[in-house]
């Protein structure tokens, strides 16, 4: 006879039971679904924003597979605000152990990331300088730079041919371009749903900066002005593609033939040549005023280490396996999806798919007119400067009263961060 | 006696003590089931609301930044930040004008719609399904059928097609804050999701009318329609109304799902809560001054409902009224 027949399981107790249980799960499934494994060993959890690129989620899954001395599970978030999931988690217990972002000042004065320099310093040569750069504080580096992902303007040459248009060199050339090339099916041009893509080339491109090498606000200057109000003349113009089903990362818009031109980023370029054919251009967010130069983001994505987890040795172990021995992995994740440009010297020469052709054109434009991430310029600043397109060019107030706005915020913020 | 004797012992002497063992043996079920029924959502709200709360008031006596436990008292510097925010402060105001707006419209067009279910004759099942469904789509699906399909701004959007057979020109409905045609797509979205629910609960009510008060009313030569409905129905229904005022009143303070995913980097149209969130989550994460807003918006709540209530006289038994 077994224990349990002994048992007086009258329906009183099965009701306790059964109640008891009840409120076990209730608490135990507000804890549930951390994505963590339950096998022995070290369990690594890490985060990754949806990358639009077919193959991508399941390569980054391959890849962590392949890693053997853990067992690394992927949190693969979608929806448009990374970090709003992101910057919680790691508040909590179950917070990532691995993560992507952007090299931003304040996770490294709250102390949320790992310094990383013992696993990056033996191949910090082979390693773009700018982008080593970008991920330092204080002589230490806080991530490892996965991809670089220039952006710039698409557009479609036979179009321009038609409407007898040449690759605009400044904004006022861009907004007369725009104009020309809308027709009843087709806008001049896509800047993105809100129009926040640009604001960083606006500023680059109008002579001018985010911050200066003192960590002051460089933004604020007439020229920045002055193209908030051209950008305003193109949002009223009734040319420019807004709304779109898809925003701007997503090429949709410009290889359905709904704009002529579109900003955009380099991830993009197989889509749209295999969409478009050999009709396809691109060129630099074109000048802004008498001191203007052409300006390309550099965009990218870097891993960091959640430098209050449980597994931070570990976790580093993972990163410095993955984005530092493992080569292939590194090209694979570059080049077979969408296009991005790998910081490893060594891969990026080695990578024939960006030796020729509209890809060799993106990496000149990289080279040559690049802004790379500046890793006091937080998220609390692109925030205001977001504010600022939205009130100056959306809405039409003042671009001058708009950046005084952004200063008050920015400097709140630098306050902060640098006393 | 001995016939009395008979009787004593024929009483149902017995009886008594063993109805007395039930009861007590009721009352301790019934104490014990309280707790076992309640005991775990007890424990859920004292864990996932009360405590919550609670550490929000002390956050928000603290600077907070990219933290959520705290070391530096700064006293009501958080309150003063977030009042000195326009933002903050403006969404208060913008929604409060949303409120005095949807609140009304959603209360008509749910009576309205109560009405008509009840008194329809034919598939009565079916249209009460159809206008109860979309009750059960999530907000944020609901937002983003009607950004990327109805309201859109390209040539082949669902409501620039229906203006392109009249000659009108797309509409960037979710782009452009001027005109805010912004507004158009958040009340039309919260109507179709909120209208089903509250046009059930006016159904149930309209249900409890006795059918007797017609009949009379008819007999004292009451005409149907509209007289009827203004001094039957409308009074009856006012226990209703009230309930429903003030959910509506709460829904449009903590509305967030469709303004998040509707109005991305705008400054404009944003209620207190994505105003919250973008100060303690994401951007800035500061649980602080993120404190302080939530501490000040569950006031201001609080303030109107307590209003609403002596207008409307909300929890007031009918012998008061």
């Amino acid at each position: 006879m077994s224990a349990l027949s002994n048992n007086n399981w009258s329906r009183r107790s099965l009701f306790r039971a059964a109640a008891g249980m009840t409120a076990a799960g209730t608490l135990a499934a507000c804890g549930s679904n951390t994505g963590r494994g339950s096998g022995s060993g070290d369990t690594l959890v890490q985060y990754f924003h949806a990358y639009g690129e077919a193959g991508t989620e399941q390569a980054i899954k391959r890849y962590a597979k392949a890693y053997k001395d853990a067992n690394v599970t992927t949190q693969w978030i979608t929806g448009s605000n990374f970090e709003n999931k992101l910057f919680p988690a790691l508040l909590t217990k179950n917070a990532p152990d691995v993560f992507e972002f952007h090299p931003q000042l304040q996770l490294v004065t709250s102390g949320q990331v790992a310094d990383l320099s013992d696993i990056i310093n033996p191949v910090k040569d082979d390693f773009n300088p700018a982008d080593i750069a970008s991920h330092t504080v204080d002589g230490k580096i806080y991530g490892v730079r996965m991809i670089d992902d220039p952006q710039f303007f698409y557009y479609r040459p036979s179009l321009f041919e038609k409407a007898k248009v040449e690759v605009p060199q400044t904004l006022e050339e861009l907004i007369e371009a725009v104009n020309k090339l809308t027709t009843d099916k087709v806008k001049g041009a896509f800047l993105g749903n809100d129009i926040t893509p640009v604001q960083n080339p606006l500023i680059w491109s109008a002579g001018a900066d985010t911050l200066n090498a003192k960590n002051e606000i460089a933004y604020h200057t007439d020229a920045v002005a002055d193209g908030l109000g051209q950008l305003r003349k193109l949002f009223t113009s009734g040319n420019l593609l807004l709304d779109a089903p898809a925003d701007w990362w997503d090429p949709s818009a410009f290889t359905q033939g709904l704009t002529a031109i579109q900003w955009c980023g380099m991830w993009a370029m197989p889509v749209i040549q295999k969409a478009l054919g050999d009709d396809v251009g691109i060129f630099p967010f074109p000048k802004v005023g008498s001191a203007g130069k052409f300006s390309v983001t550099n965009g990218g994505w870097s891993m960091f280490v959640n430098a209050k987890g449980d597994n931070v040795d570990a976790a580093k172990e993972y990163v410095k396996w993955l984005w530092i021995d493992q080569k292939k992995y590194q090209e694979d994740w570059a080049l077979s999806y969408g296009f991005h440009i790998p910081p490893r010297t060594s891969i990026a020469q080695s990578a024939t798919k960006l030796k020729s052709g509209l890809p060799a054109e993106g990496v000149k434009l990289f080279s040559e007119y690049g802004h790379f991430d500046n890793i006091g310029w937080t998220q609390a600043m692109i925030a205001a400067i977001n504010d600022v397109i939205a009130n100056s060019v959306r809405k039409g107030g003042s671009p001058d009263a708009a950046l005084s706005a952004a200063d008050k915020k920015v400097n709140a913020e630098l306050k902060k961060l640098f006393g | 006696m001995s016939t009395t004797t008979e009787i004593d012992l024929a009483n149902p002497a017995p009886a008594k003590p063993a109805k007395a063992r039930s009861r007590r043996g009721l009352r301790a079920n019934a104490t014990l089931n309280f707790w076992l029924f309640t005991g775990p959502f007890l424990i859920g709200l004292i864990v996932f609301v009360f405590v919550p709360m609670g550490w929000s008031i002390y956050l928000s006596f603290f600077e907070a930044r990219f933290t959520v436990s705290p070391s530096s008292f700064i006293g009501f510097d958080n309150y003063k930040a977030i009042l000195d925010n326009p933002d903050f402060t403006g969404s208060l105001v913008t929604f409060t004008v949303f409120a005095a707006f949807i609140v009304p419209t959603t209360w008509a067009l749910s009576l309205g719609l109560a009405l008509l279910v009840h008194r329809i004759r034919f598939m009565k099942a079916f249209f009460r399904s159809v206008f109860f469904l979309p009750t059960a789509v999530s907000y944020v699906a609901a937002a983003l059928i009607w950004k990327m399909s109805i309201f859109n701004g390209v040539r082949f959007g669902m409501a620039n097609t229906i203006l392109s057979w009249f000659g009108v020109e797309n509409v960037a409905w979710l782009a452009n804050p001027d005109p805010p045609w912004y507004w158009l797509v958040i009340v039309t979205l919260r109507l179709w999701l909120q209208a089903g629910f509250y046009m059930i609960l006016f159904l149930a009510a309209l249900q409890n009318i006795p059918a007797e008060l017609y009949e009379a009313a008819a007999i004292d030569g009451a005409k149907p329609g509209w007289q009827t409905f203004r001094y039957i129905t409308l009074p009856q229904l006012r226990a209703t109304s009230t309930a429903v005022i003030l959910l509506l009143l709460i829904a449009a303070y903590q509305a967030f799902d469709e303004f998040w995913n509707l109005l991305s980097k705008a400054t404009w149209g944003q209620p207190p809560l994505v105003e919250l969130y973008k100060t303690a989550l994401g951007e800035n994460q500061d649980y602080g001054q993120g404190s302080a807003g939530a501490v000040i918006l569950t006031l201001l709540i609080l303030v109107i409902t307590l209003f609403q209530g002596r207008i409307m006289g909300f929890g007031r038994g009918e012998e008061s009224k």
